[in-house]
């Protein structure tokens, strides 16, 4: 199951800089499901204890969607120190979520 | 089924009453086709009109650029408030990374909140192509097609589509037809563009409703100020024709009294006749005498400027140009105008409505030809009469006999099968001078005049002559009139002429009546009679000569 609303997790490493994770999802439909668990995967691979993770439910915060004009989904918008990064689709592309992230950049 | 009015004028009229409610229409057309107004158009008409809010979801162009672009049509868009018309921005982000299978759930959800908070009715797709143009294959496109659809029935939203890619054709990114889209919607409209003889040419089809009649044929329509205006088509709903009883004076009382109290009110008037024949004379004097009344009138022009005509009219004591000053008559000079006859016909219809117009005079009507129209769309000309008649507008209108055969629409015969009155002006070249007929060849509904009235151009303006029929029933015209010294046997061989001649023009206007060609052909007979006539004179004079040399001849024993 997806955990909704905005838990954040999980426990920080407070001197090091973290890149903020927040994942649109549209209720259950299998590519969000993919999505998180890749985005998951992906993290405990390379940021270790260096993120925060929100999922949010299109279908449950339309306004916060719309705030972030989410059209496609699933959709995982990264704050890096660098910007803010968009990429849309189930994740299953490791190679271009590297990229995008850049994670030798984080902190 | 329930339709939804799109408020565009003379579309809800081919499809019947408008677009299916609660359904989904797609509209498909090339660049610059009109696809973007028509749904912008349906939306404001909605929200402003009909009390339906509606949501315009723009997948290609700027929504900021959009409602720039759309303060240009006179829709009081200003007026409409954000709650009841809603720009929303959906333009693909350059920016966004891909990784994997995505779907439109976020814009649904997205806007599934905003329908419900507007109370939306209406929403329009434009340019959905632009958004699956995102997706990574067919197989995804054709889910998501689906899943929008599903969520169209679900919200009971009327929906409109717009693809600049038509959905039976391979997209340009390589992506198969999507016709599968066309089975799934309950409308399908085409809109087409193109350029025939250096005219803008716009035409509407609606090639599928579910569940509903429809005008199956192409429609040419326009793009005005006002926005989309489909051409008006006989027997449409709002072709109410309102008969009248009611007469107006020629601006002649001798034509009112062949016509036996002058033209109906809202009839359709036709002049034919060759060059020099006086047709723009009678429209004047209609116009004219239509100001004196107070009724307010539209003089279009398509061959000259409005001073020379103005000027020109003044030789024959025509003077238009107090009811110019006055504002009740306006003058168009339509020469310069460029587009096609759709383009006049709307110009013609807007500067109606904008004068308060009653009385319009299209001089000539035959430049309403101009239209690339082709197949079975009712010509303009027609349309024009038309949609007079159902304002209760008169309308009199010119048509020179010589272009008959370069006009493919607003040829003379084919404009006089639909005009209630038809009256052709005509002269002879006779023993140096000119004599001008005019010869009422139908009124419908009046009783008329069937002699062949002589008139003549004076600086006094058009007087008509009593009918000098001494001849044995020819209409003596001109100098026909002063005494005759002519041998017995030449007026008996003229006689039957005349009388083979006046049989001959009769059959003619039996053959106009009956709106055919024959007419010219009768015309010719009657001429080919006179030079026989003619000919026949020569020849017995110059046997009386011989005659009378014959004994000269016996006494020289020749």
């Amino acid at each position: 199951m997806i955990e909704l609303k905005h838990p954040v997790e999980p426990a920080l490493a407070p001197n090091h800089t973290v890149v903020r994770f927040r994942l649109y999802v549209a209720g259950n439909l299998p590519n969000s499901r993919r999505a998180v668990a890749n985005l998951r995967a992906y993290c405990a691979e390379y940021l270790p204890g260096r993120y925060e993770l929100e999922i949010l439910d299109v279908y449950e915060v339309p306004e916060r969607a719309l705030e972030d004009r989410i059209a496609l989904t699933p959709q995982l918008l990264a704050e890096t120190a660098h910007g803010t990064r968009r990429i849309a689709g189930d994740l299953s592309d490791k190679a271009s979520l590297v990229d995008a992230i850049d994670t030798t950049r984080v902190g | 089924m329930k339709k939804a009015a799109t408020g565009i004028r003379g579309f809800d009229d081919i499809a019947l009453g408008g677009l299916p409610a609660g359904r989904t229409t797609l509209v498909q057309g090339g660049a610059g086709a009109g696809k973007t107004i028509f749904a912008l158009e349906t939306l404001v008409h909605g929200a402003r009109d009909f009390g339906e809010p509606g949501i315009f979801v723009c997948f290609e162009e700027d929504p900021t650029h959009l409602r720039e672009n759309a303060q240009a049509f006179h829709w009081g868009l200003d007026g409409i408030a954000e709650k009841d018309l809603h720009f929303f921005e959906a333009r693909p982000d350059r920016d966004m990374i891909r990784s994997g299978d995505v779907d439109i759930s976020g814009l649904l959800a997205v806007l599934q909140a905003l329908v419900k908070q507007m109370g939306a009715k209406r929403i329009v797709f434009d340019a959905l192509d632009m958004l699956l143009a995102e997706m990574a294959n067919p197989d995804v496109i054709r889910r998501e097609v689906h899943r929008l659809n599903d969520w169209l029935h679900e919200m009971g939203l009327t929906a409109i589509i717009t693809s600049k890619v038509y959905v039976t054709d391979s997209s340009p990114w390589g992506h198969p037809p999507m016709d599968f889209i066309e089975f799934m919607v309950d409308c399908s409209i085409m809109l087409r563009n193109e350029i025939v003889n250096g005219a803008s040419q716009r035409h509407v089809r609606i090639s599928k409703y579910r569940g509903s009649a429809f005008q199956e044929n192409e429609t040419p329509f326009v793009v005005g100020a006002q926005g989309i205006d489909v051409a008006f088509i006989h027997g449409s709903s709002k072709a109410v024709i309102l008969e009248s009883a009611e007469r107006m004076s020629t601006g002649h009382p001798d034509l009112d009294d062949m016509l036996e109290g002058g033209y109906f009110r809202g009839a359709s008037i036709l002049f034919t006749g060759y060059p020099g024949t006086a047709k723009t004379t009678f429209c004047a004097t209609f116009i004219a005498a239509a100001c004196l009344r107070g009724e307010k009138s539209l003089f279009i022009s398509f061959v000259s400027r409005e001073d020379e005509i103005v000027r020109n009219l003044q030789s024959v004591s025509i003077d238009l140009k107090p009811h110019i000053d006055s504002g009740m008559l306006r003058m168009v000079s339509a020469r310069a105008l460029r587009g096609s006859g759709e383009t006049h016909m709307l110009t013609i219809r807007t500067l109606a409505h904008e004068h308060g117009a009653t009385c319009i005079v299209t001089d000539p009507l035959s430049a309403l030809s101009k239209s690339g129209n082709r197949g079975s769309a009712p010509g303009v000309a027609e349309r024009l009469i038309d949609w007079a008649k159902s304002e209760g507008i008169t309308v009199i209108c010119t048509s020179r006999l010589d272009d008959a055969d370069q006009l493919d629409e607003a040829r003379p015969l084919q404009i006089s099968t639909i005009a209630d009155t038809w009256i052709h002006l005509s002269y002879d070249l006779h023993a140096g001078e000119r004599n001008r007929r005019l010869s009422i060849i139908k009124a419908r509904g009046t009783g008329h005049s069937n002699q062949v009235q002589e008139f003549a151009l004076t600086d006094a303006g058009v007087k008509f002559k009593d009918v000098d029929t001494s001849a044995g029933g020819d209409m003596l015209v001109g100098s026909q009139r002063g005494p005759r010294e002519r041998s017995a046997d030449v007026v008996m061989r003229e006689r039957e002429a005349a009388d083979a001649r006046e049989a001959a023009r009769m059959n003619g206007e039996i053959a106009q009546l009956e709106g055919g060609i024959a007419v010219l052909n009768a015309q010719l007979e009657a001429r080919r009679l006179e030079a026989k006539a003619i000919t026949e004179r020569t020849a017995e004079q110059e046997g009386d000569t011989e005659q009378e040399r014959d004994p000269v001849r016996d006494l020289r024993g020749d």
